[in-house]
């Protein structure tokens, strides 16, 4: 008997059920856990408070990212420099302390394989395809980029996790999001996600696991893949998944903690099938020509509300939805920009390279491109690069990219969370506009009164050059 | 968790659409470790002005929050279902909720009721008019004093969890043997994943 068609969703979906209720409930099995400093304190407590242990510790792997400050961590002495925020260090503190207790892998602020837990677990070769990954953090979507099953989960279910490696889940619709064509010059992964985002709306990704298919995927690299996976969450899809290729393999092969020897062989023949069946049906579907994607910036507080940086500010009016008229007039009134406005004309203060979507080697090469022999405007106050681990800086710093951003006039900071969130001294401040290579426009996320446009890292370090959001095709062609 | 069958009183009459966890939590509140106190900092942007309706004495003390479509989109963060507990809302009616918000309500107690956006703008109304809604899980039905009767669906587990207050973690270790078969049985197909970071 053939086997009905089955999605890449499906199939690691039924590679993980370990046993499904009566009222279509399931128990799925979780093969990787990431916790950083924020979302996990409770958990711990609550295990503690229930006499409960780790099931599998070593399946679980800590890293601190959200608070750190990104500013030097040792003294010129070599001593610890403190954290200043008390709550800050008391959280952090408790990460620290809480990963040993539990037997749990720690990668601390000392250490050189430290950074953003997203960035970390595919570097490390703790992501792998195939395989379910949770973190207490939205953005864990990332790890789709290498053909996991990857999600961000509340602190309850974090506990849950700990104490049973497994979840409570309800299977997902699937959503196919098909791009045909080829991306144009200076449009990167990131203006690709914005647009998609554009594109099916903050929501309409909602209840679904997005699958990217077409071969602007299957010719990005993984760090492009991550970039796209990650903003998933912004079309209100808990997942996105891209099918792993030979692509994925090259990038794993030798890691840490990637498969060794024969057991290498065995990883790649079943990572091999994990492609969607000819002939699998999505629940819904849609497709984009990659000739339409511009680079594309942000104009308000959603990350729907997205434009070529050839546009002009929208005016509430031209909205169909007399809901998303007004939300579209408090947004403008929040961003302080006027209707018909090119997008152009939109000066900035800060510009802001980092976090979990675009803080990795190639994100600051191809900022580190459009900025060499140049520098930040006038009017730039504030300039900051924050890779995304310590091996990204290494790297980054073997090919002299630090020198060409101080050189421009950025700061070049230690790896964590920074700017993209508003939970560590790195805040853009009210009123004030910045370029940002972060994944979320709220109101007040990078800061209180801040506001932000998202934008690719060429387009942030084109900004940077201008003073203004800009066309980086202008500078690099 | 506190079980919860009915919700009874005033609503708060929301309403906006997409409004994210960093909106109903800012980040600079998530850095407690405890789940306690967090309402203080709840919707702090929103309260910002004066004329906001989390803090309008009408509905002082509301068990019930209306909000748009999209409400708790964004980050995973649970302290968003921590503040709504600690403002003393024990239902949500909205057209559509994030997967992560929806989730991490129910965890805590709070019933995430779903209803379409023509029924949100009559109970916006009858909540503005400083009327008692009650929002009946049983029986899966949201009524107002003026005859309004409107159904909803929610998930049977869901359903179960909250109508017993029940803690998820207790209910997976009871498929404890479950789990170690399946374990078993991964570690001699799939080594490679088992070892995790002990490779």
């Amino acid at each position: 008997m053939a086997s009905k068609p089955r999605t890449l969703y499906d199939k690691i979906w039924d590679d993980h059920v370990v046993e499904t209720r009566d009222d279509g409930t399931a128990i799925i099995y979780i093969d990787r856990h990431l916790v950083h400093e924020v979302t996990s304190p409770q958990a711990f407590e609550a295990l503690r408070l229930a006499g409960r242990s780790v099931r599998r510790p070593e399946l679980t792997l800590a890293v601190p990212d959200h608070n750190l400050p990104t500013t030097a961590r040792r003294d010129a002495a070599g001593s610890k420099v403190p954290i200043e925020d008390p709550q800050s260090a008391a959280q952090l503190a408790a990460l620290e302390r809480n990963a040993p207790d539990f037997g749990i892998r720690y990668i601390g602020d000392a250490d050189a394989e430290q950074g953003i837990v997203h960035v970390v677990g595919p570097e490390q070769g703790f992501s792998l395809p195939g395989t379910t990954i949770v973190c207490g953090d939205s953005h864990t979507a990332s790890h789709g980029g290498l053909g996991a099953l990857a999600f961000g989960i509340g602190t309850s279910e974090v506990e849950h996790v700990l104490a049973t490696q497994t979840l409570l889940l309800q299977r997902s619709k699937s959503m196919e999001v098909r791009v045909d064509g080829e991306l144009g010059p200076g449009v990167t992964a990131k203006d690709l996600i914005l647009h998609i985002i554009g594109v099916i709306g903050a929501a309409g990704g909602t209840g679904h696991v997005i699958e990217y298919r077409g071969r602007v995927f299957e010719e990005m690299s993984v760090e492009q893949r991550l970039t796209v996976c990650n903003m998933s969450i912004e079309a209100g899809a808990r997942a996105g998944l891209i099918a792993p290729d030979e692509t994925v393999f090259r990038y794993l092969k030798g890691r840490p903690m990637s498969p060794k020897g024969a057991a290498w062989d065995h990883a790649v023949a079943y990572w091999n099938t994990l492609r969607t069946d000819e002939g699998a049906q999505f629940d819904k579907s849609v497709t984009i020509d990659a000739a339409d994607v511009a680079p594309t910036v942000t104009w308000g507080t959603s990350p729907e509300d997205v434009l070529p940086i050839t546009g002009t500010v929208p005016s509430p009016d031209s909205f169909a939805d007399p809901s998303k008229q007004a939300a579209a007039a408090k947004s403008l009134d929040y961003m302080g920009l006027t209707p018909g406005t090119p997008m152009t004309e939109i000066a900035i203060e800060n510009v802001f390279i980092g976090s979990c979507t675009n803080s990795r080697i190639e994100d600051l090469r191809d900022a580190a491109k459009v900025l060499k022999g140049r520098k930040k405007a006038d009017n730039v106050r504030w300039a900051i690069v924050v890779p995304g681990s310590g091996l990204v800086k290494r790297q980054a710093e073997e090919e002299g990219l630090d020198r060409i951003f101080t050189d421009a006039g950025f700061e070049w900071r230690e790896p964590g969370c920074s700017a993209c969130l508003g939970m560590n001294p790195d805040k853009v401040p009210a009123g004030e506009r910045c370029a940002s290579t972060s994944n979320r426009n709220f109101v007040g996320r990078q800061g209180p009164g801040a506001r932000t446009h998202l934008v690719s890292p060429a387009m942030a370090a084109a900004a940077a050059v201008a003073g203004k959001l800009t066309d980086v095709r202008e500078l690099t062609e | 968790m506190d079980p919860i069958s009915q919700v009874e009183g005033r609503a708060i009459p929301f309403g906006a659409k997409n409004v994210d966890t960093d909106i109903i939590i800012p980040a600079k509140w998530l850095k407690t470790i405890s789940r306690e106190g967090l309402g203080e900092g709840a919707f702090e942007s929103i309260r910002a002005s004066e004329d906001n309706v989390f803090d309008d004495p009408a509905y002082k003390g509301a068990p019930i929050l209306i909000a748009g479509d999209n409400f708790g989109c964004g980050s995973s963060r649970e302290h968003a279902a921590w503040a709504i507990l600690d403002l003393g809302i024990r239902a949500v009616i909205a057209p559509s909720y994030s997967d992560i918000f929806s989730g991490n309500a129910v965890k805590n107690g709070i019933l995430p009721v779903v209803l379409p956006q023509e029924v949100i703008d009559r109970l916006m109304e009858v909540a503005r008019d400083g009327h008692e809604i009650t929002v009946d899980l049983e029986n899966q039905t949201v009524t107002t004093p003026f005859q309004d009767r409107f159904t909803f669906e929610i998930d049977p587990f869901r359903k179960h969890c909250l109508l017993g207050g029940l803690d998820e973690v207790s209910l997976t270790l009871e498929s404890s043997d479950a789990i170690s078969t399946f374990e078993d049985r991964r570690s001699s197909a799939q080594a490679w994943v088992a070892a995790g970071t002990n490779i």
